[in-house]
């Protein structure tokens, strides 16, 4: 196993109290494994994301563990977490498009990020060439400043940087979504096939778009309102969902072949709970057509087939 | 209704002007009462400059724009029946004002002898077609609703004007999936109680779901034109072939 989390807990801290995004999720990343974390937003899946590798200020850590290949991980301490990022866990954020420095060049920003992890930037720039050209960039993209690149190019060019030290687990965090759909599918095949190179053993795809993780993932885990709703192997997940929720969220998706005129989708209706003071029992029961009183108790999250779970009283 | 005569915009950069852009390049369609167009296209496709030169927002470099045969220039009287909604519901709000100031500003500038109860029927009668109700949304500051409703308290901003034509660009695009849908599904419902609307997306299954027509641009120029089942299932053109072929599907795979 890659990564194995168990009960993590990760509240904000705010003036009304703990805002509870991540809520006791638990996971297992095989090696090798893609996959993806959908949701709506304000599911808590970038914050379950950014958890794995550095709390931000307002982050608290406030429960569970975080296993990466053996080795427990100290997410709480900013310092100790240190020696790991870039090494074995890698993220790019959702603003990755804004993340690299406007005032370097590529080269000479790669080159001051090495050093400050205490690596020489000469031997490995063949690698990094190597790989810029992979995802269908010229080294000359070293010398030039961020301004001058597209936005798919600055996607590509951070993926690249973020894995150049082959971690083993990548979170790629809405990559993808303000790319356009030539571009999207580029640096969504990019991440496969960086798995199947092993620049990096395992990768967590976080998105709200689920026809890309049907694309690119080998596993989806649904969230909702802080915890798990579903997780299985990608085509059951399409096929067969259990939980309400994941059937909605997948009804309400228009295809290309479904037209207002002839099919009208039905969106969900209502918003997710707040978390600062999230109903007890199950969080999606106010919006759920197939809701009962049984419902006002939590449901657990639990395997309702082979590596597949669930969590809902009414998922036969 | 609406039609666009071979029209371009051509911006000047560089020092003095002394390079160009085109990022329009001739492009004609129409667009008529309770249709629903789609321009459909990728980044610099000069979609969005389409859709701010219909409503006077970007002069035109070449070309006409008219609207039921008159020429389209930012006017009190033009805005009375065309409005645009576009990507980020965010920033077309004031955080400081009630998300309903937006309505009343339109009271000021365009209805300002209207009675109060003639008002306040007209407002429940544009929220109601945006299936907001009242307590939805009075009272409430922007950050305390959703995306979904915040685009659609603009979209009924819109209809208190009784527009006949909506310029909607990306305007699920920062929505969630769950929400998207009834947005889009609100467009479908004005449509058939005959507003025209163009509908500007990078989206192409958005676009198949919601439009009549479809039309695919590709650096300011319509490589594509027709009947949007037409364009889907047989595009004739390469670009809009490679597009399709991108797309990510729920069922089915890329390779």
């Amino acid at each position: 196993m890659t990564l194995v989390v168990d009960d993590l807990r990760v509240y904000y801290r705010s003036l009304a109290g703990d805002v509870k995004a991540v809520d006791g999720i638990d996971l297992e990343l095989a090696d090798g494994e893609v996959m993806g974390l959908a949701g709506e937003s304000g599911c808590g899946k970038s914050t379950f994301g950014k958890a794995l590798i550095k709390l931000d200020s307002r982050m608290r850590w406030v429960g569970g563990t975080v296993t990466l290949d053996g080795e427990e991980l100290h997410v709480w301490d900013d310092e100790v977490m240190n020696p790991h990022r870039l090494d074995d866990v890698s993220l790019v954020p959702q603003y990755a498009m804004s993340a690299l420095n406007p005032t370097r060049k590529i080269g000479r920003m790669i080159h001051d990020l090495l050093r400050a992890r205490g690596v020489d930037f000469a031997p490995l720039r063949p690698e990094l060439e190597r790989r810029l050209q992979l995802v269908g960039l010229d080294s000359s993209v070293l010398d030039l400043y961020p301004i001058e690149l597209s936005g798919g190019m600055k996607q590509r060019v951070v993926l690249v940087v973020s894995t150049l030290l082959n971690p083993s687990l990548l979170i790629a965090d809405e990559i993808t979504s303000a790319l356009d759909v030539s571009t999207q599918k580029a640096v969504a095949e990019m991440l496969v096939a960086f798995r199947d190179r092993e620049f990096v053993k395992s990768v967590i795809v976080i998105t709200h778009d689920l026809s890309i993780l049907a694309q690119v993932a080998d596993s989806i885990v649904v969230m909702y309102a802080g915890k798990l709703a579903e997780k299985a192997a990608t085509a059951t997940i399409v096929d067969e969902p259990r939980h309400p929720y994941t059937r909605m969220l997948i009804g309400s998706l228009p295809e290309v072949g479904v037209r207002f005129a002839e099919h009208r989708l039905q969106g969900i209706k209502g918003r997710p709970p707040s978390l600062i003071e999230p109903p007890a029992g199950c969080r999606f029961r106010d919006r759920c057509p197939l809701a009962t009183p049984r419902c006002a108790a939590e449901p657990p999250y639990r395997a309702c087939g082979d590596g597949h779970f669930v969590a809902c009283w009414e998922a036969e | 209704m609406l039609a666009l005569d071979d029209v371009s915009k051509t911006y000047r950069i560089g020092a003095f002007g002394s390079r160009s852009i085109r990022a329009v390049d001739g492009v004609s369609f129409r667009v008529e009462p309770g249709e629903v167009v789609s321009l459909i296209g990728e980044s610099g496709s000069g979609k969005s400059t389409i859709g701010r030169m219909i409503l006077g927002l970007t002069r035109i470099t070449e070309g006409r724009i008219t609207f039921d045969g008159h020429d389209v220039a930012p006017s009190r009287d033009f805005y009375r029946r065309a409005q645009g909604v576009f990507q980020d519901p965010f920033s077309s709000f004031n955080p400081v004002y009630k998300a309903d100031h937006v309505f009343a500003t339109v009271r000021e500038g365009f209805f300002p002898h209207e009675s109060n109860g003639a008002w306040h029927a007209k407002l429940a009668h544009a929220l109601d077609a945006v299936a907001l109700s009242p307590n939805d949304v009075f009272g409430k500051y922007p950050h305390q609703l959703s995306g979904g409703q915040l685009q659609r308290v603009l979209v009924a901003r819109a209809l208190l004007l009784d527009i006949e034509l909506l310029i909607a660009d990306e305007i699920i695009s920062m929505l969630d999936a769950s929400t998207r849908i009834d947005v889009l599904n609100l467009l479908g419902d004005l449509k058939e109680h005959g507003l025209a609307i163009v509908f500007i997306t990078h989206d192409l299954s958005l676009g198949n779901y919601i439009s009549d027509k479809t039309i695919i641009l590709r650096h300011g120029r319509i490589v594509e034109h027709g009947p949007t089942p037409q364009v889907f299932a047989h595009p004739q053109d390469e670009y809009t072939q490679a597009l399709l072929e991108a797309v990510p599907l729920l069922h089915g795979s890329w390779r």
